[in-house]
């Protein structure tokens, strides 16, 4: 069997492709946290609750309805961006001219009513999302076996990923919205209509939130807390990268993911705080984050 | 100039009112287990000195920590171990966790404060979930089942803690002085520093103060009155689970603080009061908390965000007098 550092090659690439997975969930909700502070200066805290809506709207579209994996990877997106616009509209829009900090309490309490819901009526325990038929099984590469739908996922998320940075770098939607996260009274001016940009925007990055939810579905198990978990992780992550751009979102979440497979590989132990432990690194040598312009 | 010696007047008997209601309060706090399960008012008393050491650094520093849970749950781990299995006195384990608690906060006071705002806010979260994950880990805290059945003890080898008046009087002196020392730093010139940084942190630092120390001393004093509660909860209910450092409980205390009126001396106090006895209904009830808190929270932000407190405050006094008191 082949070694690497002491450890079986399969086992290495398998922590290393778990890693990479875990990494393409970070990089996804990292880049819709990015996209809608950038815009709207509010940290979602209900990030994590979005991307459980989103798992759950797949989940319960087959349950109930026999609504399949692919229609579900279009709705549940959609459904999720759609309540992202109502509360963006009902109650963000009221609080951008106060300290940013009670964006981040409004979206804290919503977190705990969604999760709130759905643990009432749910329970705590996972419900498993079973792979689409045209993504079961695995390949053997030779050197390890890689399960199809896995490949998907970070085939997926990094076209999702790239997707939305060159829409956001390369159309003329995606200027307006750089312009305004510059100077949106400027923008304003020319004749934007700035406060429906700032809804599509939270709508955007909430419908981010879901397709990650969805994608996430059938590799971990579909509960109520899958998403505060994670939540918390991602903010270290978008402290690593800085919000200040959003390719440096999306590098930091694949980077992160990868460390924190190395470290499962190496010393399980300190696998679930090593993303922690870079933060305060990065806090030391370089406050304002690896890609982070603002100090 | 009549209007202003009027307004001086005002400031004067709303000054003297307060003593009143302050000493009715302690009255009150000293009569309740006559009426009310003492067991609640202790739990009661443990989050309010819990929630105004919180409001130290959200109120009088404008810090928004969202990893105070760090300092409660880890004083209480700190507490309970030393009494249950050193078989420390009472006394000895409250001081291990509020030292403990400090260093603590010394630590991630040190990390967070080289980001402001909403930066800083995800930061203390993030290193109070690495601590969450050491007590899941860690041999001393007993992981999923916490560690059970701390004996409460001997108070200086005289005051049995096991008698239900006695528990309740300590509990309430430790609690007088923990708000009477917040309330002094408060007051003091190094309040007034910790003010100004939070009304102008560069205007601060233009004035020559070294606002990085004082935010991190202010950080660690919040720490260290936050252990106090925790290593107080402990000894009252003879546990420290992982409950006490999990993120919801970071999240609590921000809503106690805000729904009693952050940067006010009595808000967090009946904000602790509120939630812990909603929370307390709602345990006999189907209805969950997180939603009722979660709810709390959203109207809270949006048309409420100055607090019981805070709202009476804008309505009782005059402009003049909010100046003059603030």
């Amino acid at each position: 069997m082949t070694m690497i550092f002491g450890i079986p090659i399969q086992a290495f690439l398998g922590q290393l492709l778990v890693g990479l997975i875990n990494g393409s969930f970070y990089a996804m909700l990292s880049l819709g946290l990015a996209i809608i502070f950038g815009l709207l200066r509010v940290i979602n805290f209900a990030h994590g609750a979005q991307y459980m809506l989103g798992a759950f709207v797949g989940y319960l579209l087959l349950a109930h309805l026999g609504i399949g994996y692919w229609p579900a990877l279009i709705i549940a997106p959609l459904i999720v961006g759609i309540i992202g616009i109502v509360i963006e509209r009902l109650a963000l829009a009221r609080l951008y001219d106060i300290d940013p900090l009670y964006g981040l309490l409004f979206t804290f309490g919503l977190a705990l009513v969604i999760e709130g819901i759905f643990r009432y009526y749910f329970g705590v325990s996972g419900n498993p999302y079973t792979v689409p038929p045209l993504l079961a099984g695995g390949t053997n590469l030779g050197f390890m076996f890689l399960p199809v739908y896995r490949g998907f996922v970070v085939v997926a998320s990094l076209i999702v990923c790239l997707g939305t940075w060159l829409a956001i770098e390369k159309t003329r939607l995606g200027s307006y919205l750089r312009a305004a996260t510059e100077n949106p009274r400027l923008v304003q001016a020319f004749g934007v209509n700035v406060p429906l940009l700032l809804t599509l925007t939270y709508g955007l990055g909430s419908a981010l939130a879901g397709l990650a939810g969805i994608l996430a579905a059938p590799v971990y198990q579909v509960s109520p807390l899958m998403g505060s978990n994670l939540i918390i992780v991602v903010f270290a992550v978008v402290v690593v990268g800085g919000m200040g751009s959003i390719l440096g979102a999306i590098v930091t979440g694949y980077m992160l993911g990868l460390a924190e497979g190395l470290t499962k590989v190496f010393y399980p132990e300190a696998s679930n705080i090593v993303i922690f432990v870079i933060m305060a690194i990065v806090l030391l040598v370089r406050p304002a984050g690896l890609f982070g312009k603002d100090a | 100039m009549a209007e202003l010696t009027l307004s001086e007047a005002r400031v004067k008997t709303s000054g003297r009112l307060e003593w009143v209601l302050v000493a009715l309060g302690i009255l009150g706090l000293v009569a309740a287990p006559f009426v009310i399960y003492p067991i609640f008012m202790m739990k009661m008393l443990c989050f309010a000195l819990f929630a105004c050491a919180f409001n130290l650094l959200l109120g009088y520093t404008g810090l928004l920590s969202f990893g105070h849970a760090a300092f409660f749950g880890g004083a209480s781990y700190f507490t309970a171990h030393a009494v249950k299995v050193w078989g420390w006195s009472p006394e000895a384990g409250i001081i291990l966790g509020v030292v403990g608690a400090a260093i603590l906060g010394l630590v991630m006071g040190f990390f967070a404060i080289r980001r402001q705002g909403i930066y800083f806010a995800m930061i203390t979260l993030a290193l109070a979930q690495m601590f969450f994950f050491f007590c899941v880990q860690a041999s001393f805290t007993g992981g999923e089942d916490g560690i059970q059945g701390v004996p409460r003890g001997m108070l200086f080898g005289l005051v049995d803690l096991h008698v239900p008046l006695n528990i309740y009087y300590f509990v309430l002196a430790v609690f007088l002085i923990g708000v009477f020392i917040i309330w002094r730093i408060v007051n003091s010139p190094f309040g007034m520093i910790l003010r100004s940084i939070r009304e102008n942190e560069n205007r601060a630092t233009s004035l020559g103060y070294t606002v990085a120390n004082y935010k991190l001393a202010a950080f660690v004093m919040s720490a260290a009155l936050s252990g106090l509660a925790g290593s107080l909860k402990a000894i009252v209910f003879q546990f420290a689970t992982l409950t006490d450092v999990a993120w919801q409980m970071s999240g609590e205390v921000i809503l106690m603080t805000l729904l009693g009126g952050i940067g006010t001396m009595v808000g967090p106090i009946i904000g602790a009061g509120l939630v812990v006895g909603l929370q307390n209904t709602l345990a006999t009830s189907d209805f969950p908390v997180t939603i009722a808190t979660g709810l709390i929270f959203m109207v809270c932000v949006l048309i409420f965000r100055r607090g019981i407190v805070g709202e009476i405050y804008a309505r009782l006094l005059t402009p003049a007098a909010r100046a003059a008191k603030d």
